[in-house]
């Protein structure tokens, strides 16, 4: 006879629940980015931010735009000559990396790479008690560790996905002259003609959004932890697999956004 | 003690995590210039008292004075500033371990903008002479250091604000007695230079009677007994004599079989 309002209650208690934690979130974002507004700034603590999330990704971005690009040419070749529409692999090649290969595999490979390693700084420093010394050192902790992070976030994915684009394009391009007879100035200047400055900037809108999303998530699950290294392990997790989530579900709001009217 | 403003007033201090309830009513009163040392079981929150009393954890009901002010019915910019004054030194040193010791240690005269950071490192080295360090382990990482040099690295970063009130959660565990005892004699020291009031969480008995000026025990959320430091041992209370002769039988066994 109860067995429907237990259920009931089971929902309601779930939906408060994911309620609560996504006041949580949204609360810590406004707080982190109000810190980066105001005074006083620690531009040491954002250009070491900057070459974690930015410089120190650059290998894996550029590779993985690298390989995708050629994978993309490969196989839509065959897709394409299906229907005697060779010509329009180069287009296909561009849009796709530009608007959204390049955004969500750099998304993806950084939320792996940086996610991970902030949940773990933050958190080791939640767990020993840094982050309660910080408060006593004058230091606002949402300020210094934080705001820092979300910001260099926001510069560097797009400033990686500028890379990914390029060597993405260029892969499409290596495999498709090399490999497939493509004449390498028709296809650079197909390539040209059909990419859109939209493509390009909402790719990289995408991206900073991506990048917010990242060091958020990092910065959420270190901040909150609780109890040891194994929670620092749980914090580190739960980052990767939330920023990685959020990147796609993102995008596709993010695409109907921009591209859908 | 006629008329005197305690230093730290605490009354009715109330915390409960989910519903197990840590501090249950806290009295503590703290004078200006003398040591307080806190004794209690592991886990009966002596911690959680030092953080709520540095805003690190917010209390559920009760107040907290300094120098006769009211800390939580303050703004927030007037409660930052009240605990500006208040140096901590964390039970496991609570190191920055990204940045080098010399920065740990002007780590808050850096954020208070009294030092430029130019004259930061030569300013480390200074205060890390007080607590008989040489100033080049200011360019060694924390964790380059030994468990005693890191407790020293940690009053150092403690006292470097000068301070007027400074908190120790026990200073000596994990120290062998000689280092102990070394540490206790620089807290001693450096509480006595600055004239500052000091309160310092100890299950040492030895340390208790070196730091203390005065002693109170925490015991099932509330402080059971207060008096003199040197009164620890012969205090007449069953629960303070059981724990500080360390005796398996008396009223706190009792508990721990219920
Ligand atoms: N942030 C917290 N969240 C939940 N429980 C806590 C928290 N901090 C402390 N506690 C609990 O409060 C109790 C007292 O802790 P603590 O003050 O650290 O003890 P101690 O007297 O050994 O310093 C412990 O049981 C601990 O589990
Ligand atoms: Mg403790």
């Amino acid at each position: 006879m109860t067995a429907p309002l237990d259920w009931l209650a089971a929902l309601g208690a779930g939906a408060i629940r994911v309620c609560r934690i996504v006041g949580s979130i949204v609360l810590f974002a406004l707080s982190g980015l109000s810190h980066i507004v105001r005074p006083p700034f620690y531009g040491r603590l954002f250009g070491r931010a900057m070459m974690e999330i930015g410089y120190y990704s650059l290998p894996v971005v550029a590779l993985t735009a690298l390989f995708t690009g050629m994978v993309l040419a490969l196989q839509s070749s065959t897709g394409l000559s299906r229907f005697s529409a060779e010509t329009a692999m180069p287009t296909l090649v561009v849009l796709s990396i530009t608007r959204e290969l390049g955004p969500v595999l750099a998304g993806l490979m950084v939320a792996g790479r940086v996610g991970a390693a902030m949940a773990a700084e933050i958190g080791t420093m939640r767990v020993t008690d840094q982050i309660d010394a910080l408060t006593t050192l004058s230091t606002a902790p949402m300020k210094y560790l934080v705001a820092p992070r979300l910001l260099a976030g926001i510069v560097a994915l797009p400033l990686l996905v500028v890379v990914a684009d390029i060597l993405g394009v260029f892969g499409g391009f290596f495999v498709a002259t090399a490999k497939l007879g493509f004449n390498p100035s028709t296809y650079i200047a197909t390539t040209l003609s059909n990419m859109q400055t939209q493509d390009v900037v909402s790719g990289l809108v995408k991206a900073g959004v991506f990048g917010f999303l990242i060091a958020l998530m990092g910065c959420y699950h270190g901040y909150n932890s609780r109890g040891g290294a194994q929670g620092v392990g749980a914090a580190t997790t739960l980052a990767v697999v939330s920023a990685s989530v959020l990147i796609l579900a993102f995008d596709y709001f993010l695409s109907e956004l921009f591209f859908v009217r | 003690m006629s008329g005197a403003v305690p230093k730290i007033r605490v009354r009715g201090l109330k915390k409960a995590f989910g519903d197990k309830i840590v501090l249950d009513g806290v009295d503590l009163d703290v004078m200006p210039g003398t040591s307080m040392v806190v004794i209690g079981g592991s886990g009966t929150g002596k911690s959680v008292l030092l953080k709520c009393i540095l805003g690190l954890i917010e209390p559920d009901e009760g107040s907290i004075e300094i120098d006769g002010a009211d800390l939580l019915h303050m703004d927030g910019k007037a409660q930052t500033a009240a605990r500006a004054r208040i140096g901590m030194l964390f039970q496991n040193g609570a190191l920055f371990d990204s940045i080098p010791v010399w920065e740990n240690v002007s780590f808050a005269l850096l954020a208070q903008r009294r030092v430029a950071r130019a004259g930061a490192r030569e300013k480390a080295g200074e205060v890390l002479g007080q607590v008989g360090l040489s100033p080049s382990v200011g360019d060694l990482s924390p964790s380059e250091l030994s468990g005693g040099m890191q407790k020293r690295v940690g009053l150092a970063r403690a006292i470097a604000a000068q301070p007027e009130i400074l908190f120790f959660d026990e200073p000596t565990t994990g120290l062998d007695p000689i280092m102990g005892a070394v540490i206790d004699g620089l807290i001693v020291d450096c509480v006595k230079k600055l004239g500052s009031t000091a309160v310092a969480i100890t299950h040492d008995m030895a340390s208790a009677s070196r730091i203390g000026d005065r002693a109170a025990m925490l015991h099932r959320g509330k402080i059971i007994w207060s008096g003199p430091a040197d009164k620890l041992l012969d205090s007449g209370n069953d629960v303070v004599d059981q724990f500080t002769h360390g005796r398996r039988e008396g009223p706190i066994q009792m508990e721990l079989r219920r």
